[in-house]
């Protein structure tokens, strides 16, 4: 293919990435069922028709040790589709394998860098030794050598006039002597035949179309067809046999008519069809959903403050307004909704990923997948994805135990390893919990010891001592594995899942397995939240981690020796905090008793009393990013802008919670 | 009149770049990702020449070019079929149920246009 094509084609690379990437996360959710030995027939077709279009797609922009391998991939696949091999686990284990260096070729075309030399030819040989002796090897797709000869492919289209016969010339001589000039295919065009009652018997009616394969020039050719020259319309098309040499033909000889007409039953409407049809869906770039987002968000600010100002002058439009404030609300919810997508697309290869990780290791484990179709926003997603892998490897590593030990815990040996993803509030939490020997606490301090992240005799609580481990260069790997260690350490899970304004928490029972909890944001865009005053200040508090306002008796606060205050909550006592104090705001009311306690729940149950000077409202604002504006404050998440044009700042509970202690 | 092609293939960059192709030589090109849509459109719009891939869910291309052959408005439309490099079987079924011809992927953008060109009625 020219230079100047692939140009052409180039604007499309991109289009060719998306779409393998897409064709490569669905096969490796289809070779699943590998796992079990089997692979069904519509899941085998579909893993053929992704390794097909990746090495057309591939062709086209000319990566040669792609289209090489998915060559050799297909081959074998084809193989087992028309069933003259089936699928064993040696076969299958070589899929898989073929699976993730087809992959990787279209991990390495996309960074345009060239693939490390002799990347996947033992596969390849192992793919050619089992399509077996018999078969010809997998040669390259590319670049057949044609042997050429002097035989070409001549078209001839002969069309008599009708007075042909009438001049004594008779069509079937004419035919046997071209048929001696080489392989002959002849078709008959007799639809100009009439009904039997106007035949004239003299006329000629039939036109004629050849392919002749031969070595004779086109004189040799016109020779023939000499006395007929002025009786006849004579064609001769010399074109074919170049044509094919460019990868491309023609068939003459097509007799349409052979294929029966008539209604014939659509493939697709067969019932029982397992997989539902594809869902129709179209391709958008993200820029222009994220303007969308961002318009709605400012169109969501602007009629606010319409609002506002309307019901400040009481004007009767108001009502009016409520039926905008409805669409206005629906149409944020739907271009949210244009952004979420199930974590389904994430979750789908960590199967593999356990099952590699633990063959190596010479571990067992189950995995167990909850909550797979909750909907996360798509950037929130695709952030998840390292961080996830890491953590799941990392369980798997060092949560797991090997059988043996397991056995001797009283365990069974197959370890059990659980991710799940569920919504709470705006928010989703995502589980990876084992059941493997939890972490040994003593060794967590003795290696911070001794990289000197902790000076030696410090005193930390349980929390503190597990945090170590999101510590930076923290590992406590007594050899660095190549599954776990690969520079990559719990700090970096740690930071990728704050830059998606997430959290991480890990809980562990030495002997009883660990769990990781994720607490991501919904979306990074909007919240439900309720409008709070803090003197002449405006908060936001996220709707979903509101439990109940109250103003409390005098009895029911109490003050600690600490310097922190709790308030009695039906028998419950939960820590207060006042904002006013937290964030300096001087005209606010301190005392709960004269102000108003909102009862808060943080993510992961924790519950804390703000002291607030009283609510204002429920609103749902557009946030705003505080830490790209401005900087990062302890305690909140982001700032809004109200409907009177106001900053309003947005609070984040767990941070909240946390600052208690000292600032309170 | 610009002429009409019908461009069936299950991948979006195909369908792209045939799409591109054929528009910027003058075509008027209509998409179809599977057999089942493609034999539904044609059914619907007037077609002068098909392109499709082999390989496709729901409905192949063979199939497809059966299903067009017994409508009566596609019994002599010029059908040419994608395949890659030269698959002597597919492009054999191809021809079996009634295709014109073939072009082999990977194709350059001006041999494209030439064997539509070609065929074009």
């Amino acid at each position: 293919m020219s230079t100047e094509a692939r140009n052409d084609y180039a604007q499309f690379r991109q289009t060719f990435f998306a779409e393998s990437a897409e064709m490569l996360a669905d096969m490796d959710e289809r070779l699943e069922a590998l796992k079990t030995g089997r692979l069904d027939r519509e899941e085998l077709d579909a893993v053929f028709r992704a390794v097909h279009s990746i090495k057309a797609g591939a062709g086209m922009f000319d990566y040669r040790s792609l289209v090489d391998f998915a060559h050799g991939f297909e081959a074998l696949l084809d193989r087992l589709r028309d069933g003259r091999m089936s699928v064993n686990a040696t076969v299958g284990g070589l899929i898989i394998r073929a699976a993730d260096i087809l992959a990787e070729l279209v991990a390495a075309a996309q960074a345009e860098r060239a693939a490390p030399s002799g990347m996947g030819a033992d596969v390849m040989v192992a793919i050619n030794g089992l399509l077996g002796e018999g078969a010809t090897p997998v040669t390259p797709a590319i670049a057949p050598v044609e042997i050429r000869d002097d035989t070409h492919r001549v078209e001839i289209r002969f069309t008599p006039h009708a007075d042909l016969m009438r001049k004594a010339n008779e069509p079937l001589l004419l035919i046997r002597e071209l048929s001696g000039l080489g392989h002959l295919k002849t078709v008959c065009d007799s639809s100009r035949v009439p009904e039997l009652e106007s035949i004239n018997s003299d006329d000629c009616y039939l036109s004629w179309t050849f392919e002749l394969e031969t070595t004779a020039g086109d004189d040799a050719i016109r020779e023939v067809f000499e006395f007929v020259e002025d009786d006849a319309e004579i064609a001769i098309v010399r074109a074919l046999a170049e044509a094919q040499d460019e990868g491309f033909g023609l068939w003459l000889d097509t007799e349409v008519a052979d294929v029966a007409p008539g209604p014939v039953a659509l493939t697709s409407d067969e019932p029982g069809g397992k997989r539902p049809p594809a869902q129709t869906s179209i391709r958008v770039d993200l820029s222009r959903v994220d303007r969308l987002v961002n318009m709605v968000g400012e169109l969501v600010i602007s009629q606010a403050m319409l609002r506002q100002e309307l019901a400040t002058h009481n004007l009767p439009v108001v009502d009016g307004l409520e039926s905008l404030d409805v669409l206005t609300r629906e149409l944020q919810d739907c271009v949210m909704a244009i952004r979420m997508q199930p974590v389904r697309s994430v979750f789908a290869r960590m199967p593999r990923l356990v099952r590699d990780v633990a063959a190596r290791l010479d571990k067992q484990v189950r995995l167990v997948m909850v909550g797979e179709q909750t909907e996360l926003d798509k950037t929130v997603l695709e952030e998840l994805s390292d961080p996830l892998t890491h953590m799941i490897r990392n369980s798997v590593d060092h949560g797991i135990e090997a059988p043996a030990i397991r056995i001797a815990a009283g365990k069974p040996a197959e370890g059990a390893l659980t991710l799940s993803a569920s919504h709470v509030g705006s928010n989703i939490l995502i589980q990876i919990e084992d059941d493997g020997a939890g972490i040994d606490r003593a060794r967590l301090v003795a290696k911070a010891v001794e990289k000197g992240i902790v000076a030696p005799g410090a005193v930390l609580s349980d929390d503190e001592i597990l945090d170590l481990i999101f510590a930076p260069g923290f590992s406590t790997a007594e050899t660095v594995s190549d599954v776990s260690g690969r520079g990559v350490g719990m700090d970096v899970v740690r930071r990728n899942i704050q830059k998606i304004g997430g959290r991480i928490q890990v809980s562990s029972i030495a002997g009883k397995g660990t769990r990781f909890t994720l607490i991501i944001p919904l979306t990074l865009a909007v919240l439900d939240g309720m409008l709070i005053s803090v003197g002449t200040e405006r908060y936001i508090l996220p709707l979903t981690s509101i439990i109940e306002s109250f103003r409390p008796a005098a009895a029911q606060v109490r003050q600690l020796s600490g310097g922190g205050r709790i308030v009695n909550v039906r028998g419950e006592f939960v820590p207060l905090l006042g904002l006013g104090r937290v964030f300096g705001v001087s005209d606010a009311i301190c005392d709960p008793v004269h102000g108003l306690v909102v009862l808060t729940e943080t993510a992961t149950g924790g519950r804390l009393g703000l002291v607030v000077d009283g609510l204002i409202g429920q609103q749902q604002v557009v946030i705003k990013s505080l830490q790209t504006n401005f900087t990062a404050v302890p305690g909140i998440s982001g700032g809004t802008i109200l409907g009177d044009g106001r900053v309003a700042l947005i609070l984040d509970i767990e941070q909240l919670a946390s600052l208690e202690e000292t600032a309170a | 009149m610009a002429r009409r092609v019908l461009a069936v293939d299950d991948s979006k960059t195909m369908r792209d770049m045939v799409n591109f192709t054929l528009r910027n030589a003058g075509f008027e090109v209509f998409e179809a990702e599977d057999g089942v849509k493609a034999l539904a459109l044609a059914k619907t719009q007037s077609v002068d020449v098909v392109l499709t891939d082999i390989n496709m869910p729901n409905m192949d291309g063979v199939t497809l070019v059966k299903e067009l052959r017994a409508l009566p408005q596609f019994r002599s439309t010029p059908i040419l079929v994608l395949t890659t490099e030269g698959n002597e079987d597919k492009k054999m079924a191809g021809r079996a149920a009634g295709a014109t011809g073939w072009i082999v992927k990977p194709f350059a953008p001006d041999k494209l246009i030439a064997v539509v060109n070609k065929v074009c009625p």
